[in-house]
């Protein structure tokens, strides 16, 4: 059974839905299904209840961080330089909104086959964080949704139980993202010299400087 | 006493000691390990306490649950941000005298794991620590010598005088600040009391003051 | 033994509640002695009985895969050996094994074999453990674990004159293994695996059908197949709940359709089936253990197309799951064509099996959760990575 055949079966009997296939071009050769976030439900329970799909086991669900990007392309434009009208390269810098993906990889035990993988995508990183929790269809997403929650900051609707799983529970950072910056935790710096020693002096509080 | 008509007494059956020498002999053979494994660190410590390294030689066999009944507290493993202020609990509500052992590479300084944001970087940030052991996990005769670096540390310690160890000044501290959970980080992030900033000047490398601090 | 976190409070009584008195909610660790490592349980009871447990646990996030994103490929691979600090060889299979579908890396039949061997005797030594463990939470103190810790040792013994090591052997890399077997490693193994027999069936017999164990845990924290399943659970407790799935006969990842191995399965789901389940597969183990010592081939040990400095893998990715002792363990890695993963992932089969740790807790007394607890074996090191 090909990715192909269970997109179009989704198709059919999921009506609305939007996927969309996403190529993997290592040799692993898994490619993966991106779904919207307004049918993910249906979608879920359509995989996991068809009878020749049975897509009862959802093994590993992780979230990725893709920030926003600056993407600078070279476009010509007419200037005028000196009096006189000249095309000249300029450098255009546009900057992405990036956003927050997550990743269900689901095998069935029944049929003994796999792994089907779905994504979704947040609309954003910062308010638009909201998708579907898929906890109800296949109960093993629960820890794993709580986990995406408190290192990624995706809010998944519909998650019965959705607290801090890792970090306790005051913290305010989502820590995997990658521009999460850790508190600044002085280490011993064995031979500390210029600016890690200018550093390390001023973490130190009962010598004064020496 | 002089050492040789000791010697020459036992020999007849007749045993002489001071009273600081009976102190620290009854309390560094029965040293009592609070029974607490925090990662990998634990499971050798308890191949430690298994048949073949066989702790009970040292007469520490006895991991005791509780806290009020343990002397010793093996900080086996790495101390995470979220941990940190359960064992610095746990210390303090440890009865005096009280000693820390602190094994492998992340009680030590975060280890493997101190790029990890939450990962304490040393439990002596928070608590007072008597023994360091290497290693990522030390092997069990690692914390053996440990184990017997700080009997001898306990053989050493003299009942009266200035240098007199923690539990026997009144004025000396026995708990510690246990840190709070904040927005980013614990507060306070170390405790001035125990802990200050290493410093190693590279100027000053082979010179008295290098490794002061 | 309680406390450590929060106080012990007595809740209001709920309007749910038909019984006297009232509900008492109860921290059961991080610190406490059945918690196998730095684990917590908020429990509400009901005189003795639980009445809600809510798994608390992070007091071992060390970050594994925010390091490994700033790590080579190669770098992470001694962090796999602290995941699941009982079982560093399989560890560093399941990362190999994903590193090498990344990269399409294929492996020498030498070292698929050590990989075989190790991987095997890991299984047993955890299994040993894990019983002895199990049976001193019910109150067998010290004798079982005495006996599982003698085998545990040998076996120790055997990776450390391989690896080096004698837990973290930090011993795979992509496209084979570090090191050949040293001289006489084999006879060594093979005089070893030869002891083996007697050990199991002197630990079945001092166990199995002892009274106190039998009463403490037939019939408690019965796991239903269907609930299993979808929540997740994979391993001895998936298969002790009669679901037929070991990633060793449905992936075959490795050589191990070569190998002629029963899949031991439960029939009821509990606590008693979860241990039998690990001791049957214990027996194997041994078994597989036999067969691979038997017919280990000469020849290399690593790939030598496989690139060990400056290895940078194209951009894609790749899930690769192994049968790890404890259940599925999987890496899920996402590479941009840098020296270092863009996403490191570890799906952990620990955490996994928790999810049903209050479903099959509610309605038991408290000491029934630790014998549950137990059965389930966990280390914190791979829950929470």
């Amino acid at each position: 059974m090909t990715l192909e055949n269970i997109k179009s079966e989704m198709e059919a009997n999921v009506p609305g839905c939007v996927l969309e296939i996403v190529g993997n071009p290592s040799p692993s050769g898994q490619h993966s299904l991106r779904i919207d976030p307004a049918h993910a439900v249906a979608i879920a329970t359509f995989l996991r209840d068809a009878e020749h799909l049975r897509f009862d086991y959802c093994s590993n669900v992780t979230g990725i961080d893709w920030p926003g990007k600056e993407i600078s392309e070279k476009v010509k434009a007419k200037k005028l330089v000196d009096g006189a009208e000249q095309e000249v390269e300029e450098i255009r810098k546009t900057q992405t909104i990036g956003h927050l993906e997550v990743v269900y990889h689901l095998y069935s035990m029944e049929k003994k086959h796999g792994p089907v993988i779905l994504r979704m995508r947040t609309e954003d990183r910062a308010e638009g964080v909201h998708l579907p929790s898929l906890t109800h269809v296949w109960r093993s997403a629960d820890f794993q949704e709580r986990e995406i929650f408190d290192l990624y900051g995706v809010i998944f609707d519909g998650h019965p139980d959705l607290r801090r799983i890792l970090m306790w529970d005051g913290f305010q950072d989502h820590p995997m993202r990658k521009d999460y910056v850790e508190p600044d935790d002085y280490e011993y710096e064995p031979t500390a010299h210029d600016q890690v020693l200018e550093r390390a002096r001023q973490h130190r509080t009962v010598m004064g400087a020496q | 006493m002089d050492e040789h008509l000791k010697t020459e007494l036992r020999k007849q059956g007749i045993v002489a000691t001071t009273l600081q020498e009976l102190y620290n002999w009854g309390r560094k053979n029965s040293l009592w390990p609070l029974n607490f494994g925090l990662a990998c660190c634990a499971i050798e410590m308890i191949a430690a306490s298994m048949a073949r390294y066989d702790m009970a030689r040292f007469g520490a066999e006895v991991f005791r649950p509780s806290p009020r009944q343990a002397d010793l507290m093996i900080v086996a493993g790495t101390v995470t941000k979220k941990m940190a202020p359960q064992v610095v609990r746990l210390y303090n509500q440890m009865a005096e005298p009280k000693y820390v052992i602190s094994m492998g590479a992340c009680a030590i300084s975060g280890g493997p794991f101190k790029q990890g944001y939450n990962v304490l970087k040393g439990i002596d940030r928070y608590i007072p620590v008597d023994v360091y052991i290497p290693g990522c996990p030390p092997r069990p005769e690692a914390l053996i010598d440990a184990l017997m670096t700080l009997q001898k540390l306990i053989d050493k310690q003299s009942l009266t005088g200035a240098d007199r160890p923690r539990h026997l000044q009144a004025e000396a501290p026995s708990e510690f600040i246990v840190p709070r959970f904040g927005a980013h980080d614990l507060e306070p992030p170390q405790n001035p009391e125990v802990w200050d900033a290493p410093l190693v000047n590279i100027s000053l490398a082979g010179t008295d003051d290098a490794g002061k601090h | 033994m309680i406390a450590a976190t929060e106080p012990v409070r007595i809740l209001s009584k709920s309007p749910t509640d038909d019984g006297e008195g009232q509900f008492l909610e109860v921290s059961m660790g991080p610190q406490h002695p059945s918690t196998h490592g730095v684990f917590r349980m908020d429990v509400v009871l009901d005189g003795e009985r639980i009445v809600k447990l809510k798994p608390v646990f992070g007091y071992l996030h060390r970050n594994h895969e925010k390091i490994a994103e700033n790590e080579t490929y190669l770098g992470s691979m001694p962090y796999t050996d602290r995941l699941d600090y009982f079982c560093s060889l399989t560890n560093n299979w399941a990362y190999a094994l994903a590193v090498e579908k990344l990269a399409g890396i294929q492996v020498p039949e030498r070292a698929e074999y050590i990989r075989i061997i190790t991987a095997e005797l890991t299984r047993f030594q955890n299994h040993a453990a894990l019983i002895g463990f199990l049976t001193q939470d019910m109150g067998a103190s010290g004798t079982p674990l005495m006996y599982a810790f003698r085998e545990r040792e040998t076996i120790l013994d055997l990776f450390e004159s391989l690896t080096g090591a004698r837990m973290m052997c930090n011993y795979m890399r992509f496209g084979g293994c570090r090191v050949d077997l040293p001289a006489g490693w084999l006879d060594h193994a093979k005089q070893f695996a030869a002891t083996l027999p007697r050990f199991l069936d002197e630990f079945e017999r001092l166990l199995a059908t002892n009274e106190i164990l039998m009463a403490r845990t037939q019939g408690v924290g019965v796991l239903s197949k269907e609930f299993a399943v979808n929540a997740g659970v994979t391993g001895p407790i998936l298969r002790a709940s009669g679901v037929n799935y070991d990633l060793r006969k449905v992936d075959k990842y490795g050589i191990y359709d070569r190998f002629a191995f029963k899949i031991p399965l439960g029939e009821h789901g509990d606590t008693y089936d979860r241990y039998m389940v690990r001791l049957l597969e214990m027996r194997e183990s041994l078994n597989i253990l036999n067969q691979a010592l038997k017919d280990i081939p000469d020849g290399p040990i690593v790939d030598p197309k496989t690139k060990i400095r400056g290895f940078k893998p194209k951009p894609g990715e790749a899930y690769g799951r192994i049968e790890a002792p404890k259940g599925e363990l999987g890496f899920y890695l996402i590479s941009d064509g840098t020296p270092n993963p863009y996403r490191y992932r570890v799906r952990s089969s620990c955490m996994m099996n928790l999810t049903v740790l209050e479903e099959l807790c509610i309605g038991r007394n408290v000491a029934d959760v630790v014998v549950i607890l137990g059965s389930i074996d966990i280390v914190m090191g791979e829950v929470d990575r």
